[in-house]
């Protein structure tokens, strides 16, 4: 096995030991991006003093591994340019909270990861610096936006990855790319730093090999923070104690099972979620309201927002005028600025937001009657390359599984529940919870990954 | 056929506090030593940079507000307002829309009380200045805007008046004396000459007896001193009144004003008005308050001047004009409180002291010491002892040696006496009282 295909926990694990020296991690982990980066174009810009750091690192609880980190966290000496020209060059003169924590904690910035413009997107393929294949297949997309996030894990091109996620943009490209993938409670992490998408629901978190690693990660950067006032202010749990626990007894509520453009997604996912079964939990299917009106919740909402968000990119400051923001972000902006203009407001913005309340109390209710609700992350596999460009509304329609939850703000974890031998995709659960109560996902999402064969490190 | 005035006040004031409105940079647009030092990625609009509210700044609004009777929405937030200019580096403005801190207000005036329809509290934007520099190296001088981020994100507070002011001269008033309750409350610096305090007018005319809002409004902006605003109401009160005798309706415009030539011009019309796309600022959670929350900021308020000049004329029998004339400054009327607090102890007359310290009659300054001036005073109204027999002789002396003087005062014109008075202290040659001396010698004139 090579050095570059452990996961986090291993790689600590085998550094204590001796086994392996930090300098060996990073001589493999080149060594893949050297084989593939320059067809996978996963990494946007490397850091020419990742292995320096992290020799200095090697007492931190990261270890000095090398992380890869999205191209939307603001990063001191690494170009941050959210895969936009409009961006291009763009040197912060601070480091955003998540990466600042990650390196206080032993993590160095493997590099910067593609990702779809402005975060916009499902597939990444709508990056200004080129596309991102699916290491799984590179016939297909990774999915998005933090897609070169979660192909630097399934590539073994890093360690371990941070995305953020608005609507699906964490969970989505783990899914795809067969990796684990957590998007914490909106306010768990802080936002500081990261270049705005949504504001109301932008949540950065964890890409990993495995769930355990993903709460270490997670561990690293989670957690409240005075510069970002939408944060929260109680202090984070350590992630790692909710692992290996007991599932006994605990609800489960299957939802979207009569969705119809994922019946075969849905059977394979009840299938599969027998195992929680065996494990002592009670698993239901339960009625939703319907995600579709998520997407029109979260369209309005996320372009009214887009719009303002995009506004300081003027073309007085920064790399490249106004003209370099590609179709995507121009029909963002103008579809956003219309739902506000005076006397539309009301028919668009004002009525998102009164469904996304809707929503609010519908989990509320599912809530009173099941810890942890369950669904396909995706309607089906990784799509083939090209496919963005078939429809405006394609993020949304990747993401309509996952909007409901992300408008609400709750926390929800990807794990693979299903491999294709013949194309060497994945399917991918999302297990979401209540607000801050991360730990009910780890647990099963933990308990599902050890006692199933679809993480593909657990069963090298 | 004739007209009245119709106006309200917008108004400005930068918040004195030591911090930004969202950000921890130093709050102080005046006294930076050079441009852009003031500054971090927050107020620079830079990507991923979140603003986090002042809270200091929301208390003080909320203080301001109660000083001005306004009622105060418990629950808040702030709004998001989209537009473009080089000196918003959002692109939009941190500002509130559709619940202000406050709300429902007044101030009294000598002609009425003006209503106060909201209180909000904003950011600055930067300065931009307009400056001829050689950008190219060429020789030539380029027209070029700088930008100065010291300001950017300064706390800003609105006071929006209702369209209650009936005169120019009442505009002025009210804005007088809104300017020192926020002095008082140690709010706001109120520098109208740098920019601190903004005054925007808008002005209409009604028909007399019309009870509707004039169908139309002119905004009067740039306008930086009370006087300029008076002299701008007046203006278009009268420049309003021939177009509306002509049968013309003034365009709905906005207008500056200059002083140079006392006369407001047209800068833009109204027809282009901005849509701001208000929307609450997800960057920004909903700002709450407790009833109890809001009487501990009451409870900070202290004496506001009205209530000063009151206390003044009853304390210690100042008469109106003098009481009104101390309370003017906060920091100048604790001052001269101490004196007279001073003063009542040695049982001296408050007006007589302040009299001689307003009229210059005793030379001082603010950083005296109390005892000081009440010593000097003393000094310079000390009498020494005069025997009775000793100033009847000089009087008799006096009147007798200045028998014209005495016709005069007989003949009505009382006002010779101040000089019979010199000539008595002279030929006294000491310092006697000088009510005392008149009496006396009033007595001896019959």
């Amino acid at each position: 096995m090579k050095l570059n295909q452990l996961t986090l926990k291993e790689s600590i694990d085998a550094l204590d030991k001796k086994e392996v020296k930090i300098e060996e991690i990073y001589q493999a982990v080149d060594q893949a991006c050297e084989a593939e980066n320059s067809k996978l174009n996963i990494y946007l810009s490397t850091n020419k003093e990742a292995l320096n750091q992290a020799k200095a690192a090697s007492d931190k609880p990261l270890r000095g591994l090398p992380i890869a980190v999205k191209d939307n966290f603001c990063t001191v000496g690494l170009p941050t340019t959210a895969s936009s020209k409009v961006l291009e060059g763009f040197m912060p003169t601070y480091e955003s909270t998540v990466t600042k924590r990650l390196q206080v904690n032993g993590g160095i910035i493997y590099g910067k990861t593609n990702m779809d413009a402005w975060a916009h997107g499902s597939s990444t393929e709508t990056s200004d610096f080129g596309r991102t294949l699916n290491p799984r297949n590179p016939e297909h997309l990774p999915g998005g936006s933090s897609g070169g996030s979660a192909a630097a894990i399934a590539a073994d091109m890093s360690i371990a990855a941070i995305g953020s996620e608005t609507a699906g943009s964490i969970r989505q490209p783990a899914a795809w790319c067969g990796v684990v993938g957590l998007k914490p409670s909106y306010g768990r992490v802080s936002r500081f730093g990261v270049v705005s998408m949504a504001s109301s629901t932008d949540s950065p978190g964890p890409l990993t090999k495995t769930v355990e690693d993903a709460c270490i990660l997670l561990n690293s950067f989670a957690g409240p923070d005075e510069k970002d006032g939408t944060c929260n202010q109680e202090k984070a749990p350590d992630f790692t104690s909710f692992l290996g626990q007991s599932i006994k007894g605990m609800k489960i509520g299957v939802i979207y099972q009569d969705v119809r453009e994922i019946g075969e997604t849905n059977e394979k996912l009840l299938k599969e979620l027998e195992i929680l079964k065996e494990l002592g939990a009670e698993v239901e299917i339960a009625q939703a309201m319907d995600p579709h009106h998520a997407i029109g919740v979260y369209t309005v909402v996320q372009r009214a927002e887009v719009s303002s968000n995009l506004a300081r990119y003027d073309g007085i400051r920064y790399g490249n005028d106004r003209s370099h923001f590609g179709d995507e972000s121009k029909r963002r902006i103008m579809l956003g600025t219309y739902t506000l203009t005076k006397g539309y407001a009301d028919k668009y913005y004002n009525l998102a937001q009164k469904v996304r309340t809707l929503y609010l109390e519908n989990y509320k209710e599912l809530f009173s009657k099941y810890d942890v609700l369950v669904a396909p992350t995706s309607p089906s596999y990784a799509k083939k390359i090209g496919a963005s460009f078939e429809s405006a509304m394609f993020g949304e329609l990747e993401d309509m599984l996952v909007e409901a939850s992300s408008v609400s703000g709750l926390p929800g974890i990807n794990v693979p529940f299903y491999h294709d031998q013949k194309t060497n995709l994945y399917l991918g659960a999302n297990f979401i919870a209540p607000m801050w109560q991360e730990e009910k996902i780890i647990k099963i999402a933990d308990a599902f990954e050890k006692n199933t064969k679809w993480n593909s490190w657990r069963n090298k | 056929m004739s007209y009245k005035l119709v106006c309200g006040l917008e108004i400005h004031a930068e918040v004195k506090t030591a911090s930004k409105m969202f950000c921890s940079c130093k709050n102080d647009p005046f006294g930076a030593s050079e441009p852009n030092i003031n500054t971090c990625p927050v107020c620079l609009g830079m990507p991923g940079a979140l603003p986090v509210a002042n809270r200091k700044a929301i208390e003080l609004t909320i203080k301001l507000g109660l000083a001005l009777n306004c009622k105060i929405n418990l629950f808040s937030k702030f709004d998001r307002k989209n537009y473009f200019y080089p000196d918003l580096p959002k692109g939009y403005q941190i500002s509130q829309y559709d619940i202000p801190f406050c709300y429902g207000g007044y101030i009294e005036t000598s002609e009425g009380r003006v209503g106060i329809t909201r209180i909000h509290l904003e950011e600055d934007t930067a300065k931009l200045s307009h400056q001829d520099i050689d950008l190219d190296g060429d020789g030539e001088l380029d027209k070029a805007t700088l930008i100065d981020f010291n300001r950017s994100s300064v706390p800003l507070i609105e006071i929006v008046t209702e369209p209650d002011i009936i005169s120019a001269k009442q505009a002025k008033e009210y804005g007088q004396k809104l300017r020192q309750i926020m002095r008082y409350l140690d709010i706001a610096d109120c520098d109208m000459e740098k920019g601190g305090m903004r005054l925007e007018a808008n002005i209409s005319l009604a028909k007399d007896g019309q009870a509707e809002l004039p169908n139309y409004k002119v905004e009067c902006k740039n306008i930086n001193s009370f006087r300029f605003l008076e002299a701008a109401i007046q203006y278009e009160v009268d420049r309003q009144t021939k177009i509306l005798e002509n049968g013309e309706t003034p365009i709905q415009e906005t207008r500056g004003y200059n002083p140079e030539t006392s006369k407001t011009f047209s800068q833009r019309t109204k027809e282009d008005a901005a849509d701001y796309r208000y929307f609450p600022d997800p960057d920004l959670p909903p700002v709450e308050f407790t009833a109890e929350q809001v009487e501990a900021i009451r409870a900070q308020i202290g004496e506001l001047p009205e209530a000063k000049t009151k206390r003044f004329m009853a304390d210690y029998k100042l008469n109106e004009k003098v009481a009104i004339d101390l309370t003017k400054n906060k920091t100048e009327s604790d001052f001269y409180e101490k004196i007279m607090l001073a003063a009542t102890k040695e049982k001296i007359d408050c007006q007589k002291i302040i009299n001689a310290l307003l009229n210059k009659k005793i030379a001082f300054s603010f950083a005296d010491s109390v005892e000081q001036i009440i010593a000097n005073f003393k000094e310079a109204n000390t009498s020494e002892n005069v025997g009775d027999g000793e100033l009847q002789n000089a009087i008799n002396k006096v009147l007798s040696a200045n028998q014209d003087a005495v016709e005069k005062y007989k003949a009505g014109k009382t006002a010779i006496i101040g000089f019979l008075i010199g000539q008595v202290m002279r030929e006294l040659g000491k310092k006697a009282d000088v009510n005392f001396v008149k009496e006396k010698i009033i007595i001896a004139l019959g």
